[in-house]
């Protein structure tokens, strides 16, 4: 249990142990947002997250995104926009690139997720993302996780594809520092390497 | 010469690797938002919804009675507590006296930044409240219970009828809205140069307002120790050491007890270099609980309270003579600054636009005027480009015009105007600027070379034949970099713009270096490693640099105007400098010869004449930390630190050619050549000069596609999101191709000039100009940015009657 710097023990977020307390805490909310889900329910979830498998107590209405940033602490994938239109957020949930941010942690129960800290091993890093260094694919990092995943997506459909299809296939994934010509260098340079180490 | 090895064999000047890579490769990089800490609270902020609204009453008691609400701070309690109330940054940044550097003194009101809004909210987003709680979506479910009461007033967004008589009044102390009304120039040479001209052309145009949009949201951490009574603030920040004095400044706490730390940031491009609302805030509310408190910008929030940029209304005319040689420009120009004046404000439509606005062309008589209004909007500021993509599209939209009308091909009409290269330094008589170096004519050469310009123009012309438009733009430009100089001002409350840095060796002979300056992306660590282990000829693996923590770093100033290169590199190259100075005087006591006769050469010392003896610089720091095998009276370490102000900015330039296909009968635009020839002098890093040039390119592209930044007539942003507001994707951009020719800065040590922002200044014109030009057969002289597949399509309906 987290501690403040006096040492005194601080609730966790989205606990409501009080039942009187969650119960004022639900007619506040219930009459204040209609939309959202009481604080009060929260809800199992199993996922695999790159191999591990963990079980998490959230409430309906949290975020894959935040399930995964907040509860498990894999930061790859980061918050934009929240609303499916940056990519900064994409993961793959089943083998699917998904945006996180617009899919609700329960919807990923018993589901398989990688994030990009799956990507590579501990020591080497993935033949993508070795790509990306060399061809100067990132400047801040930032939209990169997503960028990853979804070039790991799609160079699986399609192994040797065209400048425009890589074009195409990033669409969803929006890049603000690089103007996207070194990212398309980069997916080129990695079909070239899954293909030579593949080979092998 | 490899990758690894730049032109001299060194490391300086190699197309390395980033070391930044792996870590933001693997996830393992920590922005602002993947920081958490023991006990972190979650503030979220109220906001007004409308463009201009008074604010009748705030009612935070629903709020507060919610459990896992820790606080709510209202402008009642902002007036109740010891804070000044408002942002204190702007007065720091234009001396009222002293603006902008030489280009002559205006008159300017300056209005209070309140940090929430008490009394009249003046633009959809200020904050009214702010709420913290234990949990992030309790914090954003609580805002909706602060009750604010607001009564609706008259708005206005456009900065040309922010001034008509019937627009609303911002401030009584501002009649007509206008906060500056500043002049440049000699109008009556410009008057003359009109009446003896054998053509002129003019032009009513606007350029629209843009929204940033770094990926990674505004967010900020604080975190205030009651026993050490130290505030850490982790914030998004491309100058922390400017955050630090204008946070002290604001909340009225000393500097010394406040330590800002940028971790990893993501993007910038101006937008997280101004002082905000949000950070105070924070700051606050830590200091209130006694606890940490984050808060991360939401994308709305980002579209609505982030400074934008642009946003002029501008109407400008040019004479020429029979030859297309430019004789005189004029330009007034309408420059929205939204509803308060943003920190850098005031500098950006004067000396970045107005003072810039003769490019890189001879430009005998000018004029210009610029009016800086209040609007209803979120403030506008430096944005990359900052002033000089307008800059570039007035005098060349013009100059595309008159080349059509005196029928001259758009290279030649360019060449017969540039400054030549026999005449640099050139100092320009408008703004009592000096050009460094230049040739502007071979990066047009190169680029039209590269584009294959004769056989597009032939093409275009069969094409035509087959109804199919092929447009032709062509932009040259100059940019105002490596700020700055200081000697051109005066002193003011502010530090002037030279930048730190501090190079340590350690007894082992590795190096720590520390830069002032902070990074967003562009490759810091890598880059000044690079400059560093050449000069002291260590191993560029032996140099670590650190950047972005005022308690480690001594002091700086950030990234902006493209200086980090320029005035922080050669600031590391000062301080390696210093160095080698102290490490000869040890290596000639080591040798028991004289100073003089000691060279320094690939890392080793030796004596003049006998290379066989050597010590190297790894031997010298461990000698330099043994203070009794140093010369007497030499204090031991070798350590240096620099504070350099350069003696005048660097002027980069280049030419970009953009070849598009128009379909006139659905406005859309095809790609099939992106050409950038750029000048930046030396460089570091050539592949991350590439990179700089290529996100520049697409950040001019994208306002000249379909970025807007759009107000109604109530002052409500109708572009909010990402959905309303088009960023470009991959699908929607060209591949470029980029190359440099390198004529060094004579005004620093590495002959450097900055390049982060000479991307996105000239793109807007040549794809403006590309798209004109395809059009022509229609009678199509002008489009207006962006030029949207409806715009392209309405003009060629219109034709030769718009």
């Amino acid at each position: 249990m987290p501690v403040n710097r006096r040492g005194a023990a601080l609730a966790p977020a989205n606990r409501y142990n009080d039942p009187y307390q969650a119960l004022t805490t639900n007619i506040i909310t219930a009459f204040s947002l209609l939309l959202h889900v009481t604080a009060q329910n929260t809800t199992t979830v199993d996922v695999t997250v790159n191999g591990s498998e963990h079980e998490l107590e959230v409430e309906p209405r949290t975020l894959l995104v935040h399930a995964l940033r907040e509860e498990l602490g894999y930061t790859g994938p980061k918050v934009g926009c929240e609303s499916t239109l940056c990519g900064a957020c994409t993961v793959r949930l089943d083998g699917d690139v998904v945006k996180s941010c617009t899919v609700l942690a329960v919807q990923a129960d018993g589901a398989e997720i990688q994030t990009v800290e799956g990507l590579g091993d501990d020591d080497e890093l993935h033949p993508i993302q070795r790509s990306f260094q060399e061809e100067h694919g990132l400047q801040c990092g930032y939209c990169t996780p997503g960028m990853l995943l979804s070039t790991a997506s799609f160079l699986e459909e399609n192994p040797d594809p065209t400048r425009e299809e890589i074009r195409e296939a990033l669409e969803g994934n929006i890049c603000r520092c690089t103007g996207y010509h070194n990212i398309v260098n980069a997916v080129e340079e990695a079909a070239d390497k899954l293909a030579t180490e593949e080979a092998r | 010469m490899t990758d690894d090895e730049g032109p001299d064999g060194g490391v300086l000047g190699a197309a390395l690797d980033r070391r930044e890579d792996p870590s933001l490769l693997t996830g393992e990089a920590k922005y602002t938002d993947d920081i958490t800490h023991d006990g972190m609270l979650h503030m979220s902020v109220v906001r007004c919804p409308y463009g201009h609204a008074k604010v009748e009453r705030v009612d935070a008691s629903e709020a507060e009675a919610h459990e896992d609400v820790e606080l709510v701070l209202t402008p009642e309690d902002l007036a109740e507590s010891d804070l000044p109330g408002t942002l204190e940054s702007i007065g720091m940044m234009v001396p009222k006296e002293n603006w902008p550097m030489e280009a002559g003194p205006a008159e300017m009101f300056l209005p209070d930044y309140p940090l929430l809004a008490g009394d009249r909210a003046l633009h959809q987003g200020h904050p009214v409240a702010v709420v913290v709680a234990t949990d992030r979506y309790v914090a954003n479910d609580a805002t909706e219970l602060v009750d604010v009461e607001y009564e609706r007033l008259d708005a206005v967004a456009n900065p040309a009828e922010a001034t008509e008589d019937d627009a609303p009044a911002l401030y009584e102390g501002a009649p007509d809205n206008v906060i500056f009304d500043w002049e440049l120039g000699d109008p009556e040479a410009v008057d003359e140069a009109f009446e003896s001209a054998d053509h002129t052309v003019d032009i009513e145009l606007e350029h629209p307002r843009v929204i940033p949009d770094a990926i990674e949201p505004r967010a900020t951490i604080a975190d205030f120790d009651p026993l050490t009574e130290k505030l850490t603030v982790e914030m998004t920040s491309q100058n922390p050491h400017h955050h630090r004095l204008w946070l002290s400044n604001t909340l009225d706490y000393p500097e010394h007890k406040i330590r800002i730390v940028a971790p990893e940031v993501g993007g910038g491009f101006g937008v997280k270099i101004h002082h905000y609302p949000e950070e105070a805030l924070t700051s606050w509310c830590s200091m209130e609980l006694e606890r940490p408190v984050k808060w991360v910008q939401k994308r709305s929030e980002a579209h609505m309270t982030d400074a934008h940029a642009r946003g002029h209304v501008t109407e400008a005319s040019m004479a020429l003579d029979d030859d297309g040689t430019i004789l005189g420009l004029q330009a007034d120009t309408h420059a929205a600054l939204g509803a308060y004046v943003s920190t850098h404000a005031p500098l950006i439509p004067t000396g970045s636009y107005g003072m810039m606005l003769p490019g890189p062309f001879d430009v005998p008589a000018m004029r210009v005027n610029v009016i800086g209004t209040f609007t209803n909007t979120s403030p506008v500021d430096a944005y990359r480009g900052a002033g000089q993509p307008e800059a570039t599209f007035v005098i060349q939209r013009l100059l595309e015009m008159a080349a059509r009308d005196l029928d001259i091909d758009s290279a030649e009409i360019r060449r017969r105007n540039f400054i030549p290269p026999e005449e640099f330094p050139y100092a320009e008589t408008v703004g009592n600027m000096v050009y460094d170096s230049g040739d502007y004519e071979k990066t047009l050469e190169k680029a039209l070379e590269i584009a294959d310009y004769d056989q597009y123009r032939q093409r275009q012309k069969e094409l035509r034949d087959e109804d199919r438009y092929v447009g032709i733009g062509i932009a040259s430009f100059v940019e105002l970099t490596g700020l700055g100089p200081s000697k051109p001002g005066v002193p003011g409350p502010l530090p002037t713009f030279h930048e730190s840095s501090l190079i340590r060796f350690h007894p082992s002979g590795t190096v720590t270096a520390y830069s002032g300056t902070a990074d967003q992306g562009q490759g810091h660590k890598t880059a000044f490693a690079q400059v560093v282990a050449e000069e002291l000829g260590v191993p560029y693996e032996d140099v670590e640099v650190i950047q972005g923590d005022t308690d480690q770093v001594p002091q700086g100033t950030g990234a902006f105007a493209s200086r980090s290169a320029v005035v922080g590199g050669n600031a590391m190259a000062k301080s390696a400098e210093k160095i080698v100075e102290k490490a000869t005087k040890i290596a000639a006591h080591q040798f028991e010869a004289d100073e003089d006769d000691v060279v320094f050469e690939d890392g080793e010392f030796s004596i003049k004449g006998a290379p066989e003896r050597s010590i190297s610089m790894a031997e010298i720091a461990h000698e330099a930390h043994q203070a009794n095998a140093i010369p007497d009276g030499m204090e031991p370490g070798l350590d240096a630190t620099t504070f350099f102000d350069p003696d005048a900015p660097t002027i980069p330039f280049g030419s970009q050619v953009c070849i598009v296909e128009v379909d006139p009968e659905s406005g859309e635009i095809d790609f099939l050549e992106y050409v950038a020839v750029d000048d930046c002098g030396e460089q570091i890093n050539p592949q991350i000069v590439k990179g700089q040039i290529h996100g520049g390119i697409a950040q001019g592209l994208g306002p000249a596609l379909f970025e807007e930044g759009k107000y109604d007539d109530n002052a409500s942003l109708v572009s909010g999101t990402l959905m309303d507001y088009a960023l470009p994707k991959a699908n929607q951009l060209p591949d470029y191709d980029v190359e440099c020719t390198v004529t060094p800065s004579p005004t620093n040590e590495l002959g450097l000039k900055g390049i982060g922002e000479a991307g996105t200044i000239p793109a807007p014109t040549a794809l403006v100009n590309a798209v004109v030009d395809a059009l022509e057969p229609f009678g199509v002289d002008h489009v207006e940015l962006p030029a949207t597949p409806e715009k392209v399509w309405r003009a060629v309906e219109k034709g030769g009657e718009q």
